[in-house]
């Protein structure tokens, strides 16, 4: 293993001034989760460690009505998963945290890290994507904001330059009459990386009947974690039946463009994609009617697993 | 080069010199020698390094050393009392046989911890939520969540 410095920023302008310093011989840490696994497996070998993780500013979590949720890059995923108001307005996102590793990673990991990481497995991004995250990133240039929907560029892979960090996610406040719930496919019920993932967040107008609004994330079904374009097109503005849901099912399958390897074969992922997107559209929808779902239901439905 | 570190463990200010690459469970078994905390598979599966940092149950082989400064760390040697007498959890799993080779048992006791100082009246399933990130590879869970519920039970009853 490659030995390496630890360097520790105690503000964002520290934090960038030693990312520009050390360019590619530096590497971003905040919970180190990934990156201490990745170091010991000699994939990652950097000269020097950047701990972001005590710049307290980066740590903030606010939801109001209004503004929606704003997530500063540092709040764990265990915050994720037990923050009240996350539960109760993003709660697709709070049973995807629940689905991450266990307490002990939680505690640990953070949500800006999930996104950086940038894995198409990654646990939170099909409920990030789902409710239209979008990043807010700071750099020597000053600000920069890009959707979620355009952050990853690959595997592991993001927009982020040289001396760039993510620092907030935004999303925005949810609509009135809107459901949705997470699913996780993984070969063991706990500590497992997700086979495939579906979150699904709909929004009825006033009648109940008619979508006004549906986000799909699709996460481990393609190099990125991706939205069911096509499948959401069909719902917007119409009037929601069995069949149509069915279609859309169909459709997420379509837009899925999953490998095979040791969790499932590209056919089984494929497969499921219309199975998960069907499961979580029925109850979204069944929660953006009216009958919530109590969170601990959620829990139990965000990881089915094949053991 | 290893460069100074302090950390509060088990209750003592401790000021020691760490590699820049330790995690906190090397610097808690090579340096501290607390050798309690034990060292699995080194890579946030298996639980059984888990240590509470600043009271949360946490894989001490994922957390860099030097990130934890200044920060409150309890081990399984932190757990019983001045005294000697074991902590409620600990007792529980002697009481009811919540171990088999013992390997998983530190980190299991230190995440039943963490989950009964934020809940002390945890039902069987978030029991097995709390545990979920504790492999033990001897015996099954059956026996660990009886113990963890049987603890629950006494320091709801005062007797921790």
């Amino acid at each position: 293993m490659a030995r390496f410095e630890y360097l520790e920023a105690r503000t964002l302008r520290q934090a960038i001034s030693l990312l520009q310093r050390h360019g590619d011989e530096a590497r971003i840490v905040a919970g180190s989760t990934d990156f201490l696994v990745r170091w010991r497996q000699g994939v990652w070998q950097p000269k020097y460690v950047v701990n972001i993780g005590r710049i307290a500013s980066l740590r903030r979590i606010s939801y109001s009505r209004r503004l929606g949720l704003r997530l500063g890059a540092l709040v764990s995923v265990r915050d994720l998963e037990t923050h009240p108001q996350i539960q109760s307005n993003y709660s697709a996102l709070s049973a995807a945290a629940a689905s991450f590793a266990g307490v002990q990673v939680r505690n640990l990991a953070t949500v800006g890290g999930n996104v950086c990481n940038a894995s198409p497995a990654g646990d939170t991004l099909p409920a990030l994507l789902a409710f239209d995250a979008q990043c807010k990133i700071a750099g020597p240039e000053g600000d920069r904001w890009v959707a979620l929907s355009e952050f990853f560029t690959g595997p592991g892979r993001t927009v982020l330059q040289t001396g760039e960090i993510l620092t907030e996610l935004r999303l925005p406040p949810p609509l009135p009459n809107t459901g949705s719930l997470y699913i996780k496919h993984s070969p063991r019920g706990a500590m497992d990386i997700a086979t495939l993932g579906v979150a699904s967040v709909i929004s009825l107008e006033g009648s109940g009947r008619v979508c006004r609004n549906l986000r799909i994330g699709l996460g481990a079904v393609a190099p990125t974690p991706i939205r069911a374009s096509s499948a959401e097109s069909l719902l917007w503005g119409r009037e929601v039946t069995p069949e149509l849901i069915t279609s859309a099912a169909q459709a997420a399958k379509a837009d899925a463009k999953p490998i095979g390897d040791v969790r499932g074969s590209a056919e089984h992922r494929q497969d499921m994609v219309a199975v998960l997107t069907q499961r979580t559209l029925d109850r979204a929808l069944d929660m953006a009617r009216g009958n919530p779902m109590a969170f601990e239901m959620q829990r139990q439905f965000a990881i089915q697993a094949a053991f | 080069m290893k460069k100074p570190l302090k950390l509060t463990v088990n209750g003592e200010p401790r000021e020691f010199f760490v590699e820049p690459y330790f995690s906190l469970l090397d610097a808690l078994r090579d340096e501290l020698h607390l050798t309690g905390t034990k060292k699995g598979c080194d890579e946030g599966d298996c639980g059984a390094c888990t240590v509470l940092l600043d009271g949360k149950p946490v894989t001490s082989c994922l957390v860099l050393a030097h990130s934890a400064h200044d920060s409150q760390v309890t081990t399984i040697e932190g757990l019983a009392g001045q005294d000697g007498l074991l902590h409620p959890v600990q007792q529980a799993f002697v009481t009811h046989g919540g171990l088999q080779c013992g390997f998983c048992t530190p980190g299991l006791v230190m995440s039943a911890v963490g989950l009964l100082q934020e809940n002390s009246d945890p039902s069987v399933d978030e029991v097995k939520y709390a545990i979920g990130g504790n492999l033990c590879r001897c015996t099954g869970y059956s026996k660990v969540i009886e113990s963890i519920m049987a603890a629950a039970q006494e320091i709801r009853d005062g007797n921790g």
